[in-house]
């Protein structure tokens, strides 16, 4: 009786561990999922005479992704982002980046973006709860956050979480 | 001669008001940014790290301060966006009350363990019939 409870406790406890080392603690949640995406109106990457605003995207389910030239991860991403937005709107966020790196950065790889706002403060990027780049944000038509992935998408988080999002708000 | 050592004491003293400009909003600042979590480097407040985040966050705080919000608007603001992990001191709500009762909970549990162990092992007072106190009574004679 006394060796079950102790195993049991034992048990339990492992499972406990297991479960809380399993966890990844750069994955916080956000409490911007369900909320409405915070607004701004930031000038273009190409052309600085020209802005946007994410209210320019009501009515369509987009993806904001936050990318940087000086961001290692966001290259290692950057085919996963070229994939998606063949089907999805994306927009990039030049997050604290120099126009001068990050328009070459985009001829040498492929620009699949949309477009790109320039945020070289990192002002809005706060607004968005962004802490580690790249980000990732899908928006419905309503401009409502419903998904954000923080870190560089893998091919199977785009296939198994962001492509049947997307085609659930999109119906 | 004069007018130079002047000016170059006009300069100093400039130079010391800008260093310190308002020590009670850095004391504030530097307040509200220790209860802060950076979220680059997760075991550091915002006041110790380095990380560019950390700046930036650090600059909202003294710019929200200056133009008058209180250090409980500027906390909300934090949260709003990274939510509860962002302070070190998270609210007593539904998803962290084990989080805070937790420690009691066990502290109450291993009270009763402990008490039930201990009462179990306290001997009883053996029981005598009366026919081993008449025998006791004879052999005490």
């Amino acid at each position: 009786m006394r060796v079950l409870w102790i195993s049991l406790i034992f048990a339990a406890l492992l499972a406990l561990l297991a479960v809380g080392l399993g966890l990844n603690p750069r994955e916080v949640p956000s409490p911007l999922i369900g909320k409405p995406a915070p607004p701004f109106e930031l000038p273009l990457l190409g052309s600085p005479d020209k802005t946007f605003s994410q209210k320019d995207m009501l009515g369509k389910v987009w993806i904001l992704n936050v990318w940087a030239s000086w961001c290692p991860p966001c290259l290692v991403e950057h085919p996963v982002i070229t994939e998606l937005a063949k089907t999805v709107s994306t927009v990039g966020l030049n997050y604290k980046d120099a126009r001068e790196d990050a328009l070459p950065w985009l001829k040498r790889n492929g620009d699949p973006y949309q477009l790109s706002v320039y945020d070289a403060a990192g002002r809005i990027a706060i607004d968005y709860g962004v802490y580690g780049v790249p980000e990732t944000y899908v928006i419905d038509r309503g401009g409502v956050i419903r998904y954000k992935h923080v870190g560089p998408l893998t091919p199977e988080i785009a296939r198994k979480k962001v492509q049947p999002l997307v085609a659930e708000l999109s119906k | 001669m004069i007018a130079r050592l002047l000016l170059l004491a006009v300069l100093l003293a400039s130079l010391r008001a800008a260093a310190s400009e308002d020590p009670a909003l850095d004391k504030r600042v530097s307040a509200l940014a220790s209860e802060l979590r950076c979220l680059v480097c997760q075991n550091q407040t915002l006041a110790d790290s380095n990380a560019p985040l950390a700046v930036d966050l650090r600059n909202q705080i003294r710019e929200q301060l200056k133009a008058g919000a209180s250090e409980r608007e500027v906390t909300d603001y934090m949260v709003a966006r990274y939510g509860d992990f962002v302070l070190y001191r998270p609210p007593f709500k539904a998803t962290t009350v084990l989080l805070w009762a937790g420690p009691f909970l066990f502290l109450v549990l291993g009270g009763f363990v402990m008490y039930r162990r201990i009462t179990k092992r306290a001997v009883p007072e053996p029981r005598l019939s009366q026919a081993d106190r008449e025998r006791a009574a004879k052999l005490l004679e």
